[in-house]
């Protein structure tokens, strides 16, 4: 972040808030409300997480301290391969999505008649309710009268009727196809933000010197955006870590689990099944990685910023 | 010269636009086109994308099939809106400290609040719930409102301070001279300069609440009247016979407050959307 290096207007303005080394109070009072919301519904919260997942809290009134045992037992209880396939299908969704979002962005990018209208279509999937956009794929995966379970059969790919949602395998990429759909609008417009950042000259110069269209996109287009890309994965792989609606509506983590991801194994087992502490336990495991991610993303973007002062 | 194709290159430009934007559009189209058949079509087997009697039937008896329609997208208006106010009340006079104040601390607590971006709501979901118990606004619109609030602040914050960074300074200190107080230059001399970064941030709050209202309603209500529209339409979808047609004319007619915010806000939209994903 570009925070430590910004100058700031407040030569006149801190000496106007007081006499010289007093602390100026002001600052925090303009901070006071987004602060008192944040610690009430997220800091205080974290740390409530924290503690529960150390107690055996669940409807019964009294609650007592039971150590690293919701810890133990969720390792025992297929833990690790609830995590392993949540870091499954975030990687395919994400993968997914910046390669959508790249073509996609080319694609808008391209001075063709029509681009104006073309990007506006691109957004919707984005900016409808995300739950509502998902009830539209619900039907469409419908297995008697979907539309991609008629049309495969019309085409002759299906033999017959198929329930997307109905089994493991299937349900598990249905849910990524969704998830993809909701994501790639976002990605996608980002990114074509960066490509028109970049300066027409670079690309008149190539252009001069006879490089084709694709060598310019490989060697101009392509490394220009490549911080961009970098911080939209890593970004896109928080939210879709975090992604919750898209399977609790398709199919609840069904069936038989196989869409039973972090966030969905949190939810299942402290607000349907009442285990408070277990449940806290697995959300303190999400909270671990999603620092880790964290960490990288701040990393990341203070070494771009880092580069772009040295340029 | 240099923007122009061949033949072919326009062929395979919209061929791949094409393709692309089929991917993102047919659930909508589809959606439209289920909410035209009767009943008794939409379970034609083979599928056709055509069916006999098609009519908007659908959009006139889903008013009492879901009877509640009505109410549940006011609830959703309404909470998106409130989502919006409150956080407006909140970002402002932060992003005014971050961008241009000094103070201890200053670089922590923004760090700090970002990364409330990096949790989401369901991972929090069990003490919020006694917290929602605790003030009393279970069950309330509030229950709905507050969690909102809280996960939009940060994109918020960080929108509108890179946007108040670029003000000259020169501004305030011609107030100040004139013995200006410094709340009455935020009100007075930030805000209205302000007013086209506020507007992006306001749009860009509105959208997002407005999407993202499944998870607290869903847990944190249970009074049907309070439901925003996608936890309303969602007990119809658990139902033994899903009254398909009535539904996706219901979604379609729900989602259209945001479509066309959409399209006339289209432009401060994107650029609130891409700016609050980057660094600056």
């Amino acid at each position: 972040m570009a925070i430590a290096t910004q100058p700031t207007a407040t030569g006149a303005l801190a000496q106007a808030g007081g006499a010289g080394k007093k602390t100026d109070w002001f600052p925090y009072l303009l901070l006071l409300p987004a602060t008192f919301v944040t610690l009430i519904i997220v800091a205080w919260p974290l740390v409530e997480t924290v503690r529960l997942s150390f107690t055996d809290a669940s409807l019964s009134p009294t609650t007592s301290f039971v150590g690293l045992e919701n810890y133990q037992r969720m390792f025992e209880r297929r833990f690790p391969e609830v995590m392993a396939r949540t870091f499954y299908w975030m990687a395919i969704s994400v993968a997914l999505k910046i390669l959508l979002g790249i073509v996609g962005a080319v694609l808008l990018n391209a001075m063709v008649p029509g681009r104006t209208l073309f990007r506006v279509l691109v957004m919707p999937p984005w900016i409808v309710p995300m739950a509502v956009g998902v009830y539209l794929w619900a039907w469409m995966y419908n297995g008697q009268f979907g539309m991609i379970s008629g049309v495969a059969q019309n085409l002759g790919i299906l033999a017959g009727p198929f329930e997307f949602l109905g089994y493991r395998n299937s349900a598990f990429y249905a849910t990524i196809v969704t998830d993809v759909w909701i994501g790639t609008p976002l990605v996608t417009v980002y990114l074509l933000a960066a490509m028109q950042g970049i300066p027409r000259d670079l690309y008149e110069a190539a252009w001069t010197d006879g490089a084709s269209r694709w060598y310019r996109f490989r060697r101009i287009t392509l490394p220009l955006i490549m911080p961009a890309v970098a911080t939209m994965s890593l970004l896109s792989a928080i939210w879709t870590f975090n992604s919750f609606d898209i399977i609790w509506i398709l199919t609840e983590g069904g069936p038989r689990g196989a869409t039973t991801t972090m966030i969905i194994d949190t939810y299942k087992t402290a607000i349907s099944r009442f285990r408070y502490g277990e449940g806290a336990a697995r959300a303190v495991m999400i909270v671990l990685f999603l620092s880790l991610f964290s960490a990288f993303y701040f990393l990341m973007i203070s070494r771009f910023n880092r580069q772009e002062v040295g340029r | 010269m240099i923007d122009r194709y061949h033949w072919w290159e326009y062929v395979l430009i919209y061929a791949g636009i094409a393709l692309f934007l089929v991917f993102m559009m047919a659930p909508f189209v589809e959606a439209f086109m289920v909410s035209m058949r009767p009943m008794s079509e939409l379970f034609n087997v083979p599928y056709r994308f055509f069916t006999d009697n098609m009519s908007f039937e659908a959009y006139v008896t889903m008013w009492s099939s879901v009877p509640l329609l009505w109410r549940y997208m006011l609830n959703s208006l309404f909470i998106a809106s409130a989502v919006t106010v409150l956080a407006l009340m909140a970002v402002i006079p932060a992003a005014y400290a971050f961008s241009r104040m000094e103070f201890k601390g200053r670089n922590q607590i923004l760090a700090a609040f970002l990364a409330v971006n990096m949790v989401s709501g369901a991972v929090l979901i069990i003490p919020l719930y006694k917290v929602m118990q605790q003030l009393g606004i279970l069950n309330t619109y509030f229950a709905m409102i507050a969690p909102g609030v809280a996960f939009v602040i940060p994109t918020g914050i960080w929108l509108l301070r890179s946007y108040m960074m670029k003000i000259p300074k020169e501004l305030e200190e011609a107030a100040l001279v004139d013995g200006a107080g410094r709340l009455y230059i935020l009100w007075r001399v930030i805000v209205p300069i302000s007013l086209p970064g506020i507007m992006v941030v306001a749009i860009t709050t509105f959208i997002t609440a407005y999407a993202q209202q499944f998870l607290f309603a869903l847990t944190f209500n249970s009074v049907n009247e309070l439901n925003p529209l996608p936890v309303g339409l969602f007990q119809f979808f658990g139902r033994q016979t899903v009254v398909w047609n009535e539904l996706m004319a219901a979604s379609l007619v729900g989602i259209v407050p945001v479509l066309v915010i959409y399209v006339f806000m289209q432009r401060y939209i994107v650029a609130g959307l891409t700016a609050g994903a980057v660094k600056q």
